[in-house]
């Protein structure tokens, strides 16, 4: 490491460490980018897996393939590895690549620091994987953890907690990491409200992370104390209270969604520009949406909670807060809509899965809409409709974009373009599959099937028997994704790429002015011009 | 109107779901069965119109613009990238619309939360995995689990088919029945971990917390069976503790009430009599399948590491008052028993455990030795 630092003296650009050492001790952005992406990527298979088993188990009425317990574990374990393995890390990895290409700095703020955050997060999803092998089984209690019901998990309680307590520090020194370097890392001349989008979004999303993960780190380590302590902090007999778990973690929870969302919004609004040749729609009133949705994430919490008996002044309170988030939301999709509006459109893969995102996304909203009524959550709640709703908010949103943006970035990064015959394949069977996934489930938990369960009514075969098979084929189209990212990282479709790469991009944001792939250290001196068609 | 309204939904969500439904039921909310409940499909429909409507606005746009306004049938960008009286018509427009959809909801909740001049109260106690009901006015009070036959054909690989069972995963062994046209408030609590108790018919939901007190209340117009299943995870049989209410006219209803409480003078007789440890064992084994079978299997094998084996187990084939006072007190996971059996059904369940599942100790215990233990005096000794 030290003959790393050491040359940091000089301006000139140099390149990585050799061999495979590179990796652990490096610091710098794009090689941690490249590294959480990876990881990122990895876990997504993994969550993949345990979302198949899921499926399989749910293909037809019975009891076919898993205990009861171990059907608990997947669900479980699918939602914590997707949630803290996969799409908070991708996300993390996309800042590191792009966030100081596009404010113009030479790399992160802290470098070392984001070396440690991310091999902290190894180390927590890691310890997380290990629970499965232990006595008991892993946590089977849903990922919010829930007491007095995960106080009955066996072996792997506190390993499951002292990896959230890893997860948190990683994400918290990530999230300082981001401010740091957006307040204090930019090129002169880039004024806050010149940032781009994706910048945006992102330090307001470090702000709520370092809002809420302590607040997670608490709620679970007054678990561990009331299993292994003997305090009563969500126990009755000595005088706690179950429902105060509940109303600790949403305040975590609730905001955490917005973190898997808020810098979904950032690429949405970063690729739909580029492609339909148009400055964003409406810069500065989508910056307020941003933080007006931060803001109300802290003061909905309890509508996750609107059968837990609440007084009617809470859930009146919760209904209308919640309501509220329809409309920056609604703002923030209308100015998509306008940015598309007599624009010069073409279909890229990036763009395609952008559009399918501002749409599918929109579908969770309406269901999101629906369910803050208080009343008609009494039915929604913990129902398979909760289930399609926020599947729709991860999977054809986080996750497209997420998809939109590999294929957006990934000949800037690796200078070889994509196949975008094999693009295209993939959006369509991803946009087709994952609708027969999740489309059906609405249906479902309005004919009452309750969420979580390993069997089913047989009134409910046949929905289940479909939308098991959307996810069989989404699964596997995902296969396509792995392939397009080795293929193109090893040479793609051979040719060359500009460092524009799309049309008139450079006019967008400042990665665009380098080459492709970038050099080592982006921007050793600072670029002079600020680009501001995004504004 | 309101029907044309449904039938134009049904349409609409058929064609949108690939369409092989057989019934609306499978599609959208029910109605339910009571006002509320009505009044809560009336909300639900309601805001999906708004979604839809916004939904066709939005995306006719967007798609209109896909078309027209592509780069491949040579439209031209314009440059506009902001205009101040939009923003604020699109911020205005959803808040009246938001609003609108406020003063019924507001309306529905405070109907829902009205718990007010009920005529009688049921308590509710959530189990792992089953339900107890307790009639706070007459005193009848059992518990309710998922029937047998169900619980057959869910066993992990049982090879039976759920289709040949009635009700598959929504029948129990002992429903809960409830007079029709009276307000009926519900009281919810839980016995170990948070369950929540739903009967969609009923248009309602409500969790029920250890060590705390949740309402909710009911009024139901028509007889008939209405069916649900617990909605809160609460560990591994959460799928496998389903919910039936019978409604029963006035009548009905009180000779259901006669026959409960000639039920409970019957049982409490037969305490004092003498049993054979074969009839014990009989009557043992289909307490066994309702009460321990969920844990410790139906075959007594339990499961490794989580819940112990009956089949050899030291407890089981060691000192009978030893297992009594175990099963009586619980431990861990294991509820305490004492409480939640009768005299009679603790006695032939301990000495089903003793002589089948693959153990044969051979001794077992009268339902009067049990009644002495839970009114307090020392377990009598034991039958051999």
């Amino acid at each position: 490491m030290s003959a790393v630092v050491a040359e940091h003296d000089d301006h000139h650009d140099h390149g990585p460490a050799k061999g495979l050492l590179r990796w652990v001790i490096t610091t710098n952005h794009k090689d941690i980018g490249t590294l959480y992406l990876l990881f990122a990527l990895a876990m997504f298979f993994v969550g993949g897996t345990m979302a198949m088993i899921i499926r399989a188990e749910l293909f037809e009425p019975g009891m076919q393939f898993v205990n009861p317990q171990f059907f608990n574990s997947m669900t479980t374990m699918h939602a914590l590895v997707m949630v803290f393995g996969a799409v908070m890390p991708a996300f993390v990895g996309l800042a590191n690549w792009m966030i100081p290409m596009m404010i113009g700095a030479p790399d992160m703020a802290l470098p070392r620091m984001n070396n440690m955050s991310f091999w902290l997060l190894v180390a927590g999803v890691l310890l997380l994987a290990s629970t499965l092998f232990m006595e008991g089984g892993a946590p089977a209690s849903g990922w919010t953890l829930y007491p007095p019901l995960v106080l009955q998990t066996g072996k792997a309680l506190p390993f499951a907690i002292f990896s959230v307590h890893l997860l948190g520090i990683s994400s918290i020194m990530g999230a300082i990491n981001i401010i740091a370097t957006i307040f204090n890392m930019r090129a002169p001349g880039m004024t806050l409200m010149k940032m781009p989008m994706f910048v945006w979004t992102w330090l307001i999303t470090a702000f709520l992370l370092i809002a809420i993960m302590p607040v997670f780190a608490g709620a679970v380590t007054m678990l561990l104390t009331d299993k292994f302590f003997n305090t009563s902090f969500f126990d009755a007999a000595g005088g706690g209270d179950p429902v105060l778990y509940q109303h600790i973690f949403w305040f975590f929870g609730h905001p955490e969604v917005y973190v898997m969302i808020l810098p979904t919004f950032g690429v949405a609004s970063t690729i739909i520009p580029v492609f339909a040749r148009k400055p964003l729609f409406g810069y500065s009133s989508m910056v307020h949406a941003t933080a007006a949705i931060a803001f109300l994430s802290f003061i909905v919490w309890a509508h996750h909670m609107f059968t837990v008996g609440m007084p009617i002044a809470g859930e009146l309170y919760f209904m209308y807060a919640t309501m509220l988030i329809a409309i920056p939301t609604g703002v923030k999709v209308f100015n998509w809509t306008a940015t598309m509006w007599k624009g010069s459109m073409t279909f890229e893969t990036p763009m395609l899965f952008s559009i399918a995102f501002v749409v599918l996304f929109t579908m969770g909203g309406f269901t999101g809409l629906m369910m803050s009524v208080a009343p008609v959550d009494f039915q929604y709640h913990d129902t398979y409709f909760i289930v399609a709703h926020f599947h729709y908010t991860l999977v054809p949103a986080s996750v497209f974009i997420l998809m939109a943006a590999g294929y957006f970035w990934l000949p800037k990064w690796t200078g070889h373009m994509y196949d975008e015959r094999i693009g295209r394949l993939h959006f369509w069977l991803s946009v087709i599959s994952v609708n027969i996934l999740f489309f059906p489930q609405h249906f479902l938990g309005l004919a009452g099937m309750p969420r979580r369960i390993p069997d089913y009514a047989v009134q409910f075969a046949d929905w289940n028997m479909i939308s098991s098979i959307g996810g069989f084929i989404f699964g596997a189209s995902q296969l396509l994704f792995l392939y397009i990212v080795i293929d193109t990282i090893r040479g793609g479709t051979g040719e060359k790429v500009t460092g524009e790469v799309w049309e008139d991009a450079a006019k967008h944001s400042l990665e665009w002015t380098l080459p492709s792939p970038p050099p080592y250290h982006s921007f050793t001196t600072p670029p002079t011009v600020i680009p501001t068609e995004h504004i | 109107m309101k029907k044309t309204k449904q039938l134009f939904a049904g349409l609409i969500l058929m064609a949108l779901g690939l369409g092989t439904a057989q019934a609306a039921y499978t599609l959208n909310l029910m109605e339910g069965v009571t006002k509320v409940s009505n009044d809560i499909y009336d909300l639900h429909m309601l805001v999906l119109w708004i979604c839809i409507f916004i939904g066709i606005a939005v995306f006719g746009t967007m798609f209109y613009s896909i078309y027209h306004h592509r780069k491949s049938r040579g439209h031209k960008a314009e440059q506009f990238h902001e205009n101040t009286m939009v923003e604020i018509i699109w911020t205005i427009i959803p808040t009246l619309i938001l609003i609108g959809m406020a003063i019924p909801a507001t309306k529905a909740m405070i109907e829902l939360d009205d718990v007010q001049e009920s005529e009688m109260s049921i308590k509710v106690t959530g189990h792992q995995w089953k339900w107890e009901y307790d009639y706070l006015d007459n005193g009848i009070h059992f518990f309710s689990s998922l029937d047998e036959a169900s619980n057959k054909v869910r066993q992990v690989g049982s090879g039976l088919d759920p289709r040949s069972v009635p009700n598959y995963l929504l029948n129990v062994d002992k429903p809960l029945v409830i007079p029709t046209k009276k307000k009926i408030r519900f009281v919810f609590t839980s016995a170990d971990v948070i369950h929540s108790w739903w009967v969609p018919d009923l248009g309602w939901k409500k969790d029920t917390n250890p060590g705390f007190i949740n309402e909710a209340w009911t009024y139901v117009e028509e007889p008939g069976t209405y069916r649900g299943q617990c909605t809160e995870l609460c560990g591994k049989d959460h799928g496998f503790m389903p919910i039936v209410v019978i409604a029963m006219n006035e009548p009905e209803y009180n000779a259901w009430v006669e026959q409960q409480k000639a039920a409970v003078a019957a049982e409490a007789g037969s305490v004092g009599k003498e049993w054979t440890k074969e009839e014990l064992a009989a009557k043992g084994k289909s307490v066994y399948e309702t009460s321990c079978a969920s844990c410790h299997m139906p075959d007594g094998a339990g499961l490794p590491g989580t819940f112990p084996a009956i089949k050899g187990s030291p407890v089981v084939t060691g000192d009978i008052n030893a297992q009594v006072k175990l099963v009586s007190e619980g431990k861990g996971m294991m509820p305490a028993f004492g409480k939640m059996l009768s005299a009679v059904d603790f006695a032939a369940v301990v000495t089903y455990t003793r002589n089948g599942l693959g153990n044969s100790v051979g001794d077992s215990i009268q339902p009067s030795a049990i009644q002495a233990l839970q009114s307090g005096t020392p377990v009598a000794d034991k039958n051999e």
